[in-house]
């Protein structure tokens, strides 16, 4: 990819623990470009939201980045601290966070925590800040912004409040989100304006998103691109069509078929037997092997090929064909 | 043979302000519905489903119908047995015992401090039933291992500790469970395992599941009927077929349209308008009309009541009235695309 | 799920790991192992407790027997043969030749005894309000808990005296120095229940919202066998930091009230009596009489007071 926003190379984050040191993010590499969407999904302990963290620099101890490199802009950002992350992180990147009220100052008027954060970003006067809040509340599709401004927190209700945390997100206008998780918390109705408004935005803007989330469905609506992860590792990635429909690890083909479906009528979900292993017991060789339908000898003892960006391949020794089709 | 009926069942509750603030601040008190003359019935041996985003009063339901809750108005029945009003204690205590519960949080749902034998137990030693060696062997059933019994519960994980609480509702020998949102907590892969071993018990000890859920396509798998719940309101019910080919009432039709497809890649739909109303006002007449999409006076008027249409029970007015089309199209009854791979089917044969 | 079931043939009955096992191999001992602080005050306590407990049998002297006592020995010097005698006492003797050491150790004896038992007394009384309080709600958590706040509107040491002067004025006088004891063990408990009932209440109302206590009502259980059996057990790790604390508070509230005069009776003195009598003789040179007892309380409380703040650490998730 040609001057990608976001570009992550080998990005290894380890914690030291008294039973040794755990990997929650092992080797990822990806890159995000201009005005797409990267969807990176996984289940719980697939190391997703660390990797999130590792960007923004919101690691917390003893967890820390042991190996790789970030870049935003052509900027290198992973050795930055304190007051140079802090500045980078809203002018460069912008957050959206899967509770929107723990993202919101419960005691500031919502207009005056967009001007402060406004201010703090760009070069621009108090008069000219509000009117770019104001701009901003109308863009998300606030109803009579300039009213709603003087309005706390709590006067919202939960879709419209994650409405303000897009707009605080943007409102400085950053070349990078990141959404942890963004409708997790709404309801289904809800959850589909939101990520129609963040594709809306995003996509006339150029801003690159990467949205982490567990649910293959708002990956489907909304992604270009989607990473896949597992135990810590990238297993596959390439573009949205082609990995939810041919998937050509085991693991996303599995997780596909077990996502329930509207279309997919009444017979027996598919499942995966067990469950991610745990990071202080992860299996020899592939991390997926003792799951994987398809194993055989060489994969329990060989962690397998690495992703390079770029391609449609899988972390798998024995890829799956690009005719095993899913729904 | 009907197994449980609600009947008008209706809730409500206080949520005033302590007398002082409201003296102070010269408010009313403040009534919340949280469910409204809500009436179905569950056969024997089926799962029923609730379905409904928050705010829908589906909990509740499943509260009451347990006894955790008491009914403002109407009545739970459960094999004619009205659990809130009976007189007699024994009867109550043998309904009482064909009745359990599977929580939505696996974290919350077992005492931290307890061995998971003693979890899964209690239910029969709470009314000094001979327990030895049934927790291992309803462990196996639930696919643990009966070694298990003997550790805590923080040494599972989310989806095991879900097995560890079906085998405690399963203790009883149960008629009836509850099961409110077991698998919103669980990832993807353990959801459908959780789900299918749900399914394979209900066929082994012929149960009865009320299922409660915010997500529809949870349940199409699993359920034999499902009704629709909107603040509080039964606005649809029917099978899981006729709901998702032939929905009826604007909100279900809403609801199906804005669930995430895997097969519409960056689909550009306008999403759905308008969010749940506040439940302590809710709106007049049919409380979906402030974003219905066919709404006419008499929606803002009266409260439509459920009536017969097809295979299907619908409250609203227009629903099947010519002229007055839906707005948004149903989804056309899609056929599943052709799925399994020949290699995964092998595999499948193997596994289960 | 991963384990593999069991094989048909094997036994069903498997021993379940020990409690012991567990802990020893808890995160909870690990960060205890390695933290010096916590590992010293552990050790500095467990010795002034166990020398407590063996005071009769460590005492060189028996201080209170008059028959051992020679008024000859009186001021010897720490580590000085006396002038007289040529007895040699490790931490001097007081004005009436008895031991300090020996002093100490049964000074130690009742200090211990008083600020443990008052911390238990507070700690059944304020658990026992607190669970009702928290589970039972309505009246009797608004009654409680307004008990509780007027009760915290006093200093402790203030109830505690009120206590101490009603308990001694209605407690016939031969009785009076037999039950002095007692008497302060319920003053300082009654002073020092409210925080329990607290922390308790607070930590009931979270618990019985949880599922489990939900499940448990399902089946039927009583609210006591609820509260005993299920909320009970997950209360304790705040209540274990709080006793600590306490106890450490209750033995200086005890050594202040014998400070006072109105503690411990001459008779059986605490650790605050020897204080009381050292403090006569500090400004006339005999500095050992006042320094060996107040060191030995404030290592005491210092010590306990290390591994509260320890405890409190260790038991808060989000601290680590």
């Amino acid at each position: 990819m040609t001057n990608p926003i976001l570009s992550i190379r080998d990005l290894t984050v380890e914690i030291p623990t008294r039973h040794g040191i755990l990997r929650p993010v092992d080797g990822v590499s990806y890159d995000i470009g201009r005005g797409e969407i990267l969807g990176v999904v996984g289940e719980s302990g697939a190391g997703k939201s660390m990797a999130g963290n590792a960007v923004i620099g919101l690691l917390s101890p003893p967890a820390r980045i042991a190996q790789g490199e970030i870049h935003v802009n052509g900027t290198r950002i992973d050795q930055l601290k304190g007051e140079a992350m802090r500045r980078l992180r809203g002018k460069e990147i912008g957050m959206v966070f899967q509770d929107p009220l723990t993202s919101l100052n419960p005691l500031l008027r919502i207009g005056d925590q967009l001007t402060e954060t406004i201010l703090a970003h760009l070069d621009i006067s108090r008069a000219e800040a509000e009117q770019r809040a104001i701009r901003a509340l109308d863009e998300v599709g606030i109803p009579g912004a300039r009213e709603r401004i003087n309005s706390y927190p709590h006067e919202f209700s939960g879709g419209m409040r994650q409405r303000v945390v897009i707009a605080l997100a943007l409102c400085a206008e950053p070349s990078l989100i990141i959404a942890e998780e963004p409708t997790t918390a709404l309801d289904v109705s809800v959850q589909a304006q939101i990520i129609a408004l963040l594709k809306q935005l995003c996509h006339q803007r150029g801003t690159a998103v990467m949205l982490i989330t567990h649910d293959m469905g708002v990956i489907a609506e909304a992604a270009d691109r989607v990473a896949v992860m597992y135990a810590g590792k990238l297993v596959e990635l390439g573009p949205v069509r082609d990995v939810l429909t041919t998937p050509r690890h085991p693991y996303t083909h599995g997780l596909m078929g077990s996502t329930p479906l509207a279309s997919r009528g009444k017979d027996r979900l598919h499942q995966i037997p067990g469950a991610m292993p745990r990071l202080d017991a992860l299996p020899s060789g592939c991390a997926f092997h003792p799951r994987c339908p398809y194993v055989q000898d060489k994969c329990k003892a060989d962690p397998g090929p690495t992703l390079a960006d770029g391609g449609g391949e899988a972390a798998c020794f024995f890829p799956l064909s690009q005719d095993a089709k899913v729904a | 043979m009907r197994l449980v009926s609600v009947e008008h069942l209706t809730r409500i509750f206080d949520v005033s302000k302590p007398w002082l603030n409201r003296v102070i601040e010269r408010r009313k008190k403040a009534f919340l519905t949280a469910v409204s003359d809500v009436s179905f019935e569950i056969e024997e041996k089926t799962v029923y489903s609730l379905v409904g985003e928050s705010g829908s009063g589906k909990s509740t339901i499943g509260k009451m119908l347990v006894g955790l809750l008491d009914p403002s108005e109407g009545s739970v029945k459960i094999r004619d047995v009205d659990l809130a009003r009976e007189k007699d204690a024994a009867k109550v205590d043998a309904v009482r015992a064909d009745i359990q519960m599977i929580f939505q949080d696996p974290f919350a749902s077992l005492n931290p401090r307890w061995r998971v034998r003693d979890i899964i137990v209690e239910p029969v030693a709470a009314r000094g039933g001979e327990t030895k060696g049934m927790a291992e062997r309803l462990l196996e059933q639930v696919g643990l291992s009966a070694r298990d019994a003997g550790k805590f519960p923080h040494e599972f994980s989310g989806g095991q500790r879900q097995r560890i609480c079906i085998a405690r509702a399963l203790a009883s020998e149960p008629k009836l469970i509850v099961c409110d949102e077991p698998t919103s907590a669980l990832d993807v892969s353990v959801q459908a395992q959780v789900l299918n071993l749900m399914s394979d018990l209900k066929d082994e000890f012929g149960l009865t599941y009320l299922f409660i859920s915010h997500d529809l396509t949870v349940v199409q798998h699993i359920s034999d009927k499902v009704g629709v719940l909107y603040l509080g309101r039964l606005v649809e019910e029917a099978s899981p077929t006729e709901l998702f080919e032939d929905p009826k009432h604007p909100y279900t039709q809403m609801l199906l349209a804005a669930a995430p497809k895997l097969d519409e890649f960056g689909r550009e739909v306008p999403p759905p308008k308008g969010e749940i109303p506040d439940p302590i006002n809710p709106p007049d007449g049919c409380a979906y009309h402030p974003r219905c999409p066919i709404a006419m006076d008499i929606c803002r008027k009266m409260r439509p009541e459920l009536r017969k249409i097809r295979g299907a029970r619908v409250a609203c007015h227009l629903a099947d009235v010519k002229g007055v089309g839906p707005a948004i199209t149903p989804p056309e009854a899609q056929k599943p695309p052709e799925f399994r791979s020949k290699r995964t089917a092998d595999a499948e044969e193997s596994t289960s | 799920m991963t384990e593999m079931p069991l094989p048909p043939d094997a036994p069903i009955a498997v021993k379940d790991p020990s409690r012991l096992t567990l802990a020893l191999q808890s995160d909870f001992y690990y960060t205890f192992r390695h933290s010096p602080v916590a590992m010293v005050s552990t050790v500095v306590v467990v010795l002034m407790v166990l020398a407590a407990i063996f005071a009769p049998l460590i005492a060189p002297y028996n201080p209170f027997d008059p028959a051992s006592l020679n008024l000859m020995n009186g001021f010897s010097r720490p580590m000085e043969p006396n002038a007289f005698t040529g007895d040699l006492f490790w931490l001097g003797t007081d004005d009436q030749g008895r031991d300090v050491f020996s002093t100490i150790l049964y000074g130690l004896r009742i200090s211990l005894f008083v600020g443990a038992a008052a911390v238990l007394f507070a700690m059944v009384l304020g658990i026992t309000l607190g669970l009702l309080a928290g589970y039972v709600g309505g009246w009797t958590e608004t009654i409680i808990m307004r008990v509780a706040d007027v009760q915290l509107t006093f200093p402790a040491i203030l109830v505690a005296m009120l206590i101490f002067g009603v308990a001694k004025g209605i407690t016939p006088v031969e009785y009076r120095d037999q039950m002095a004891i007692w008497v302060l063990i319920i003053a300082i408990g009654l002073s020092d229940w409210v925080q329990f009932a607290r922390v308790v209440r607070g930590a009931t109302l979270v618990e019985k919202n949880k599922e489990y206590v939900q499940a448990a009502r399902l089946i039927g259980r009583t609210s006591p066998a609820i509260m005993l059996r299920h909320i009970l057990p997950n209360v304790l790790s705040p209540v274990l930091v709080i006793a600590t604390i306490s106890l450490a508070l209750a033995i200086i509230a005890e050594a202040t009230l014998s400070f006072l005069g109105v503690g411990a009776p001459p008779t059986q003195p605490s650790l605050g009596t020897l204080i009381r009598i050292g403090q006569g003789f500090l400004f006339s040179g005999e500095w050992w009489i006042l320094l060996f007892p107040a060191a030995t309380l404030l290592t005491l409380a210092l010590s306990v007071n290390l591994l509260g703040d320890w405890l409190r650490d260790a038991l808060n998730p989000r601290l680590r």
